[in-house]
């Protein structure tokens, strides 16, 4: 009889081949567990990234940019349904995971729980936040379990298209007006360090990395993929004709990368914990549009059982 | 252009632009991930058909597409009551979705045969937008409607206070007489009598009563509007008028 070391034997082994697990294959219930955190809270992150940028709908300048707008905001509900979808094939369901971002169990990014202020912010998200986002997800199309790994590689295309939109209106706004450049380094200025914070604690200082990257859940360490995207933003930046608000960030011959300044880890883990800027604002509103459609979910699923009932009626 | 027709562009336009405007302050809060997608896919439709007509207009009278709706205020806006009533919950919202749809469908498929080329190629390509539109809203009227004994009384209620704004979309303005005996819309009676049709149809399978009595409320059509709008356009106009005349 094979016993359990065995089978994670093989579950390893699966791995080190870059063979992708999948739902029905055996895996440790401590990868299963690390997935649905992982899947969920990515899956949260992009539905309560929905609100700060859903903010500026009615009010973005013009109709081009409010389709754009609108359409980008509806590509992250989409992504939110893939990966809820992708989290189900673990063995829980989305009712269960939504209670859990609702319960304060579950977590999402902290990016989203800072405010838009102005319109350069919409496009400072893009940039920087769906920058950021890229660097993560890229990685993680190659991730070991399968229908994660399928859903990220959707959801890279629709991304980077995000960020060349957000792009797009920062490059638009600073060969506009004074007033306009200013609205954009105030953006810059303010979403820098959290877009840097959105990788995670540092290596030394991450719990769940080692495991992670033996897993090959993750494929790059969070330290790695911070310095990759410093480096590729610093040149975006300069064409853009702003400063990125480090007086330390520096291009280092020797190591070939961009030296950067210490985050600020302090407001990093009182966001986290609860205390950003719009914690509560976020949460309540998930909960309410939650709550508020009670009536119509049980309304819809009411009219769907009396639908079978008389077709299976008119079988009979 | 003649006026009448400017006039019946801009309607056109309006009815679709602050009713856009009104569905994307849902995005975000829809009661289930599929509907959040599904309202804001209408708002994009329509948002973009507004824009055709914008456009139409723009390019006769040189002008941005955008000039229209943020630097017109109330009184120049054409678009009926109807759009600009609040969302309320989810069943409000889809009953006002249902009765535009009725309207707008039955008036774009008669101007796809309108004597003017441009209206009838924007209204043969937004038929078919407006074809699922009135799918969604009418199954959703349906299921509620037809539901549990709480959406039910919802839904009731949801029509009573619309009913008001319903006839209004058939009375014609006389820019829309006139572009009708032009040949470049169809009568208001002809859609009148297809989208009642259909709207009672709608109502019959959801279970609904339509009210005893109702007082029909009117004057969007000729810029006479609800307070609403006003708070619309603050929304919808404030960046373009906190900094006039540059491009985003």
């Amino acid at each position: 009889m094979e016993n359990v070391n065995s089978f994670e034997e093989r579950f390893q082994q699966k791995i080190d081949n870059e063979e992708k697990i999948e739902a029905r294959d055996w895996m440790p219930e401590a990868y299963r567990k690390t997935l649905i955190r992982q899947i969920s809270q990515h899956a949260h992150s992009e539905i309560v990234g929905m609100l700060p940028e859903g903010n500026f709908i009615t009010r973005a300048p013009s109709l081009k940019r409010k389709l754009a707008l609108l359409a980008k905001v509806q590509d992250e509900a989409g992504h939110g349904l893939y990966l809820y979808s992708a989290t189900e094939t673990l063995g829980i369901s989305r009712d269960e995971l939504i209670d859990q971002l609702h319960s304060g169990k579950a977590k999402y990014s902290s990016i989203f729980n800072y405010p838009t202020l102005t319109w350069s912010d919409i496009g400072a998200i893009g940039w920087l936040v769906d920058g950021a986002a890229i660097m993560n997800q890229v990685a993680l199309c190659r991730t070991s379990y399968g229908p994660y790994a399928r859903a990220m590689v959707r959801i890279c295309k629709e991304e980077s298209f995000h960020q060349r939109q957000g792009y797009d209106i920062l490059l638009t706004m600073c060969n506009g007006t004074a007033e306009q450049k200013e609205m954009v380094q105030d953006s810059v200025n303010r979403w820098w360090w959290p877009s840097l914070m959105m990788f995670g604690p540092s290596d030394s200082d991450s719990p769940h990395s080692a495991q992670s990257l033996k897993w090959k859940v993750k494929r790059l360490s969070n330290d790695e993929l911070r310095q990759r995207f410093v480096d590729m933003t610093v040149p975006q930046a300069e064409i853009l004709g702003i400063t990125l608000p480090d007086p330390l960030l520096k291009y280092n011959e020797s190591r070939g990368h961009y030296d950067f300044g210490e985050i600020d880890w302090e407001e990093f883990r009182q966001v986290v914990s609860g205390n950003g800027p719009c914690n509560k604002e976020r949460l309540q509103a998930r909960v309410k549009a939650h709550e508020e459609g009670n009536w119509v979910r049980e309304a819809a699923s009411a009219y769907a059982e009396k639908m079978k009932s008389k077709s299976l009626a008119s079988v009979a | 252009m003649e006026n009448q027709l400017r006039d019946y562009i801009l309607m056109m336009a309006d009815n679709v632009m602050i009713l856009g405007q009104r569905l994307g302050e849902w995005c975000g809060h829809g009661p289930v991930l599929e509907q959040d997608i599904a309202i804001t896919n209408i708002a994009l439709d329509l948002i973009g058909e507004a824009r055709n007509y914008y456009q139409y207009l723009g390019e006769t009278e040189g002008k941005k597409e955008d000039e229209y709706p943020m630097k017109r205020d109330v009184r120049a806006f054409k678009n009926i009551l109807l759009t600009e009533v609040p969302n309320g919950h989810w069943g409000d919202t889809i009953m006002r979705q249902c009765m535009f749809d009725c309207y707008h469908y039955y008036l774009l498929e008669g101007m796809t045969t309108s004597k003017n080329e441009r209206l009838a190629a924007i209204a043969k390509k937004s038929i078919k937008e407006a074809t699922y539109h009135l799918a969604f809203s009418g199954e959703w009227v349906i299921r509620l409607g037809d539901g549990t004994e709480e959406s039910h009384q919802k839904m009731q209620q949801s029509l009573d206070d619309l009913m008001p704004y319903f006839n209004e979309m058939f009375i014609p303005e006389s820019y829309e007489i006139w572009c009708h005996e032009q040949n470049i819309a169809p009568s208001s009676e002809v859609v009148r009598s297809s989208a009642n049709e259909k709207f009672n149809a709608i109502l019959t399978q959801a279970t609904l009563q339509m009210p005893e009595k109702y007082y029909s409320k009117k004057g969007g059509k000729s810029g006479l509007h609800t307070e609403n709008l006003g708070f619309i356009l603050a929304d919808m106009q404030y960046l373009q008028r906190s900094y006039p005349g540059v491009d985003w």
